[in-house]
């Protein structure tokens, strides 16, 4: 942690972590007691006057069953983001790590959504899959389906949940060929003579071997779909129809600055963030660790 | 390749090329869509292959009176985006680059709490304390201000950790000569660690550059005045207003040049894009 050799002490070391100590304590530490502080509180519709309720905040979101709802909604959606995702980028990183020439320029090919903003991956989506124009219901239509995802909400989580996985597939794809690339040549060609086929051989080598980088790619994958497809909701169907797309981060937004009802968005809030606290600790205690195999 | 097996070849590059496909295929509509007028793109199979009016287009969306109505032009909005990602992405590595250079290379009090207080950061995004950090920025006055736009996104903990973790790995041998000759704190920082971790800050650059220029959540909260806009936020409302006044090519378009920037920076910049990725996620 410390280097063995260092500076005497001195002002220096402060002068040198103020700034981002105070960017810290002003713009995060400062707002997340604000939320736990806030999370106690009840304003009326003007507000007024607020009172002090301990937990009434949390009892309600518990009893409400829209928010339970709410809970098994982003449960749902994150795991098929991270399921699609993440299978589309495995089997696109076991071919292309089978290419001996060109395999960085299927990289290359393959990774640039990686910079496309999540509101942008909603909107090229929205285009594409617009009832009267767009160029999926069109073809849809021949085969019998009538699109239309601002009413049907099956069709709304579905049009969401693709957008959000297209724009994962390259990140997860960057991450599982780095990892097929670092097996060493030596134990497939083992396995390759004794008789093993390319298929026996994914399943058998590269997926265990792998497997860190699956544990990993969870993680960040479904903290990606929990926070940052906020703008892929908000632009593609913004929570709706009739909330069958309005995930945890979406209903803080909403019950907070739409709704506003700050009590009850402020606990959300504080849930939110135990979540995300609990995802962290996971990640830096067991991704470190090897998965077994 | 360990066996010459032609059939799984041409399946390889057949998956491969099907992947990329499916990848590339919502923005070559995309470009499709910004290549024609505005009267083709309102008839109902819309064209799958590019027209005619892509540099009219171009030209209507960066310069023109903006979009039915709206008076700020494109070319500000990136103006506004470039700048906020710029100063996200130069402030993040500044702040870094000392405070780990002043916790790795210090012994001073509180140094272990300065150290778990940045560490917390990391847990925090700001979809998650929305409410009360936008609060702080109206309180400051920061609202509709470039400062507002990208402070209260500066403060990171990943990029002090990345610094850190490289600033561990250059060998003690380095601090003690240096010493040797003279240098002091600020001597040492700059003229051996920040030319060391070169490749590091560059690589970190990129990613945060992708990072500031996408954001959001947060300028949509915090911009009220439209000569603030930044263009990832605008197609929001350029979305809202197709219902009315349906201008898909130039919606299009704007979304088009909205993404150019991060893309062109990603494949022109592979190398330390990946060395970034991998550095400050892992």
């Amino acid at each position: 942690m410390l280097k063995r050799v260092h500076f005497p002490s001195s002002p220096l070391p402060y002068l040198l972590v103020a700034p981002q100590i105070i960017i810290t304590l002003v713009f995060f530490m400062w707002p997340a007691s604000q939320a736990l502080y806030q999370s106690l509180l009840i304003e009326d519709a003007f507000g007024l006057s607020t009172e002090f309720v301990w937990f009434e905040n949390f009892t309600a979101l518990v009893e409400d069953e829209q928010y339970l709802s709410t809970f098994w909604r982003t449960a749902v959606f994150s795991s098929l983001v991270a399921f699609l995702s993440m299978s589309v980028a495995l089997i696109l990183a076991g071919f292309a790590d089978r290419v001996v020439k060109g395999a960085t320029t299927y990289r290359t090919l393959l990774i640039w959504p990686y910079a496309v903003a999540p509101v942008l991956a909603g909107a090229l989506w929205v285009f594409m899959f617009n009832p009267t124009l767009g160029i999926f219901p069109y073809f849809l239509e021949m085969v019998g389906i009538k699109w239309n995802h601002y009413l049907n909400g099956r069709q709304a989580m579905g049009l969401v949940i693709g957008a959000a996985a297209w724009k994962q597939v390259a990140y997860n794809f960057l991450f599982y060929l780095a990892a097929m690339q670092s097996i060493p040549r030596s134990i497939i060609e083992a396995a390759a003579i004794d008789g093993a086929g390319p298929v026996r051989r994914f399943w058998t080598q590269v997926m265990p071997l792998i497997s860190p980088t699956t544990f990993f790619l969870v993680v960040v994958n479904v903290v990606y779909a929990f926070f940052e497809t906020f703008g892929i909701i908000h632009v593609v169907t913004q929570g709706g129809p009739a909330n069958a797309t309005t995930i945890l981060v979406y209903k803080v937004f909403n019950d907070g600055f739409v709704g506003l009802d700050l009590g009850g968005s402020a606990a959300q809030s504080v849930i939110l963030m135990v979540i995300v606290i609990v995802m962290t600790v996971v990640q830096f205690r067991y991704v470190e660790k090897k998965v077994e195999y | 390749m360990i066996e010459n097996r032609p059939l799984m070849t041409f399946i390889t590059h057949l998956v491969l090329v099907l992947g990329v496909a499916m990848i590339a295929l919502p923005i070559w509509i995309t470009l499709v869509a910004a290549s024609h007028d505005e009267i083709r793109m309102l008839q109902a199979p819309i064209p799958l292959w590019p027209g005619t009016h892509f540099v009219e287009n171009l030209k209507q969306t960066l310069f023109g009176a903006g979009f039915s109505g709206d008076q700020t032009p494109v070319w500000r909005m990136m103006f506004n985006s470039l700048v906020m990602a710029m100063m996200i992405s130069v402030g993040k590595i500044a702040i870094s680059l000392i405070s780990a250079f002043a916790i790795v290379y210090f012994k001073f009090p509180f140094r272990m709490g300065f150290f778990w207080m940045i560490f917390i950061t990391l847990m925090l995004p700001v979809e998650v304390r929305i409410l009360p950090t936008f609060e702080v920025v109206a309180n400051l006055g920061l609202l509709n201000s470039y400062w507002g736009l990208s402070i209260p996104l500066i403060a990171s903990a990943t990029a002090t950790f990345m610094f850190r973790q490289v600033f561990l790995t250059i060998p003690d041998e380095m601090l003690e000569s240096a010493r040797i000759d003279g240098a002091g704190p600020m001597r040492f920082f700059w003229d051996i660690l920040i030319p060391l971790s070169r490749t590091n800050i560059a690589a970190l650059f990129v990613i945060l550059f992708i990072y500031g220029w996408n954001q959001y959540l947060w300028p949509l909260l915090i911009t009220t005045d439209t000569d603030m806009t930044t263009i990832v936020m605008s197609i929001k409302q350029m979305l809202e207003s197709a219902e009315q006044t349906p201008q898909w090519n130039i919606i299009m378009m704007t979304a088009f040049l909205a993404m150019l920037p991060p893309i062109l920076v990603v494949v022109g910049m592979q190398k330390l894009f990946v060395q970034g990725l991998t550095e400050t996620d892992k």
